[in-house]
């Protein structure tokens, strides 16, 4: 956090639900006073492309862009795409990736190659990392689709308000919504916070 | 009911800048909106919807959308039409005159540039068009601003009886912050049409004496611009260089340089040169920031001040803090080290077509039959000029393919002397702009093969209805017009209309391989729902059998995002050179089960799930 302002990049791909979550931290932290702005490319991106949405919050937001070397958080939807947006993280940024891997029609055709392991490198760059599977969890919990409800829970416990605060804001508007999603979402946060502690921090040096 | 819609004075919401719009739009009390769908813009209509005290609807194109409008400010209603910026160059033709004979109920075209060019086919400055058509032009540079503004549009069009542009871009339609609602509806009932010819009916002799009211009406709008409370000077501690700045541009440079002196220009045209002026006289350097044309800046230097603007900035592409600065510190002799990251070496992730897409298909057809020259259009199925298709060579704008294919087979070379022309248009760009180049190529005896790919929707922009969807903008039902004999009345002979499902894939290769074999034009028409909407039904997803695989690759091919490679092998075929194997796995949560991939598989190896005892629905056409 720098002149108190806090900015997230929540990254992945297309149809994963990146802006969803990304809207959730925007609405909770309007809701806790701050200023805020939140941008994201869309067009394009429901067709399996790169989906990248900014959120800033603080007393008073300006520019809605994060510069490259000025995220304090990094969302991974996907554990390339985590990768890919690295350098858009600070030194001492954190980043919560879902250790998923999906290829694209370029790496399928033989194109391109996918990193052999994206979350190592991630962890060679000295910033802290945390990594697991939230499809797993998302699948044990009996709907795929929770998997942004998962990533948002990690990352509750990095934020400059209460996790329970976030938690309250995403099922608040499931119940107004969805209701028949409600208690799903609340058990998929409390299984994304648990996960984002039980899995291995990595902090090491120099990158 | 959207929360917002019934949302209270003084009550605060984060809200994208199109929603700021389509509130605003409601408080003004607009009575007729209309719209095209285009990123970034579409949201304004779709957001003007949930509001119903405002009738709105999708116009065909952004033309008519401004004739509506127009027609509506005739008869005494406030009226909105929204676009992306492209659509103003088809909608120009309205608005270019209407700037002459004025308006009655305010009109504001809200107009959204895609700055960067994250979904469009060019990079434009709509701030133009108020040059060129003596428009005043208003720039929001946030939500909140676009709330405000589109307001202080209606009032600023009433009182001086023209269309007001709202000019946003893309970092204000889909950047989210936090808005103040001022009020709520203020109902303007519409005061009937009051016929006037000599106002209304623009002849030549009627046009001829509008010109000089309408360069008297520049003259008192800078005036108005003068006093405006939308251009605001923020004082700054740091004067040697002070900007002027106007749209998102003003974020980035209060984010970049916050103790430097501002002009901050809101109403930017006519712009303000008295005030502009006397803020020059206040600090030591003076710069324009602005996206993305030094429009501004060329006006300002033509006042006789000396700037710096495009001569350190880019004259295209988005600005932001990280571009300011290397660009600008050097004048404060403080120059800016780009930091020296790594850079990340991840495979790109372009775009691609959906799982079950009915594009996919007529892609597979046009990646397997030699000596075609496909012209292409805009829509998803631009798409198929890239990875595996390589099936597109041309695409420009709205409706163009099937007058370019028509002038590309009149122009052919020599070496095109072999080739057959196809053009490849979506159903909803057909009817925006692409019939007439049908009507076209039929009248002068052309011979393009028309691949007519009616998916329903308006796809790219997330799945609006159009004239061929059956249904509105409020999802009720509206008639649907019937391509075929739409066709079939453009001239297109009865046994030149084709009929095909996009998922049989055998009779879409045969029939474009026999229509673009015919010495007329022919249109092939597809009539599968783009499979994210909801007209499209999903069936039980298919595997593959490993053992049963035999790496042909043959449904890599048709490049179903659902379709990976499960590994590669090289083997010697048996006339002794290396072959490589592709075998394949099917993603069972992206499969939707159109069994497209199953008519690529020799071996049969593609499936469905024992479990599953449910037939595949294949309807088929005479």
């Amino acid at each position: 956090m720098h002149d108190g302002i806090v900015n997230i990049l929540v990254v992945g791909i297309g149809g994963q639900g990146v802006m969803t979550a990304s809207e959730m931290l925007a609405r909770t932290a309007l809701s806790q006073g701050y200023d805020v702005k939140k941008t994201e490319v869309a067009g394009m991106a429901q067709r399996g492309g790169v989906v990248s949405s900014h959120v800033r919050f603080g007393p008073r937001i300006y520019s809605p862009q994060i510069d490259s070397g000025e995220a304090d958080l990094l969302i991974g939807f996907e554990a390339a795409e985590a990768l890919r947006w690295l350098p858009y993280l600070r030194p001492t940024g954190i980043a919560m990736v879902n250790t998923l891997r999906i290829a694209p029609p370029v790496v399928s055709v033989g194109l391109y190659h996918y990193p052999t392991d994206p979350i190592g490198e991630l962890m060679a760059a000295g910033i802290e990392v945390h990594a697991f599977d939230a499809g797993a969890i998302a699948e044990r919990l009996g709907n795929p689709k929770l998997v942004n409800t998962i990533m948002l829970g990690a990352i509750s416990d990095h934020l400059p308000f209460p996790a329970d605060v976030l938690k309250e804001c995403i099922v608040t508007g499931f119940r107004a919504y969805k209701p028949k999603l409600a208690d799903s979402n609340a058990q998929a946060f409390d299984a994304g916070r648990e996960a984002g502690h039980a899995q291995t921090v990595s902090r090491q040096s120099g990158a | 009911m959207n929360a917002v819609v019934q949302a209270k004075a003084a009550s605060r919401h984060l809200l994208s800048g199109n929603e700021a719009v389509a509130r605003a739009a409601w408080e003004a009390g607009v009575r007729v909106a209309a719209a095209y769908p285009g990123t970034p813009a579409t949201e304004i209509l779709e957001n003007i919807a949930l509001y119903p005290d405002i009738y709105s609807e999708w116009s065909v194109n952004e033309k008519v959308a401004v004739e509506v409008a127009i027609g509506a400010s005739l008869a005494g209603s406030r009226a909105l039409a929204a676009m992306k910026h492209v659509g103003m160059n088809v909608a120009s033709d309205a608005f270019m005159t209407q700037a002459l004979a004025g308006v009655v109920g305010g009109l504001v075209i809200v107009v959204a540039d895609d700055v960067g060019l994250s979904s469009s086919q060019n990079e434009q400055d709509s701030r133009y068009w108020g040059r060129f058509g003596h428009l005043p032009i208003l720039e929001p540079a946030d939500s909140q601003e676009a709330y405000d503004m589109v307001q202080q549009a209606f009032d600023l069009s009433e009182e001086y009886e023209v269309p007001v542009i709202v000019r946003m871009t893309t970092r204000v339609c889909h950047v989210k912050g936090r808005v103040t609602f001022a009020g709520e509806r203020w109902e303007r009932p519409a005061a009937g049409f009051q016929k006037n010819p000599q106002r209304w009916v623009m002849t030549p002799a009627n046009a001829k004496p509008r010109l000089p009211l309408m360069h008297e009406r520049d003259r008192r709008l800078r005036q108005v611009a003068e006093t405006s409370d939308l251009n605001e000077v923020f004082k700054g501690s740091d004067r040697r260089i002070g900007f002027i700045t106007s749209g998102p541009a003003f974020m980035h440079v209060r984010e970049t340089f916050p103790h430097a002196p501002l002009l901050k220009l809101g109403f930017s045209h006519p712009a303000p040169l008295d005030q502009i002026r006397a803020f020059a006289g206040t600090v030591d350097t003076l710069i324009v920031v602005e996206e993305t044309e030094p429009l501004l800046e060329t006006e300002i230097r033509a006042a006789g001040l000396d700037v710096h603007g495009k001569d350190l900035l880019p004259r295209f592409g988005e600005l932001a803090p990280s571009v300011l600065r290397p660009a600008i510190n050097p004048l404060l002799g403080e120059p800016w080290e780009v930091p020296n990251r790594p850079q990340s070496s991840v495979f790109p992730r372009p775009p691609t077509m959906c799982a079950s897409c009915p594009h996919l298909g007529p892609y597979f057809a046009l990646s397997h039959i030699r000596n075609l020259n496909i012209i292409g259009d805009i829509g998803c199925y631009t798409l198929g000029a890239g990875h595996p298709w390589n099936a597109l060579d041309t695409c420009t704008c709205m409706g163009a393919s099937l007058s370019m294919a028509h002038g590309m087979d009149k122009g052919r070379g020599a070496s095109d002397a072999h080739k057959h022309i196809v053009a490849v248009i979506g159903d909803s760009t057909f009817l925006h702009m692409g019939m007439q180049g049908l009507l076209n190529m039929i009248y002068n005896r052309g011979n393009v093969t028309v691949l007519l790919l009616d998916n329903r929707s308006v796809g790219m922009t997330g799945g609006q209805e159009n004239p061929g969807t059956g249904e509105n903008l409020h999802g009720l039902p509206a008639p649907r017009v019937d391509f075929v004999k739409l066709v079939e009345a453009l001239g297109v002979r009865p046994e030149r209309i084709r009929m095909v499902d996009p998922y049989e894939l055998p009779t879409m290769v045969k029939l474009v391989r026999e229509e673009v074999k015919m010495e007329e034009p022919s249109v092939i028409i597809t009539d599968r729902p783009c499979s994210l909407t909801d007209r499209f039904e999903r069936f039980r997803s298919y595997e593959v059998i490993d053992d049963q695989c035999t790496g042909c690759g043959n449904c890599i091919d048709l490049g179903c995002p659902a379709i990976f490679v499960a590994r590669r092998e090289t083997v010697i075929a048996k006339n002794g050179k290396s072959k490589e194997l592709v075998f394949a796995r099917i993603d069972a949560n992206a499969c939707t089960g159109c069994h497209m991939c199953v008519e690529t598989c020799a071996p049969d190896a593609i499936v469905q799930p024992p479990a599953s005892n449910r037939v595949i629905r294949i309807h088929s056409h005479a």
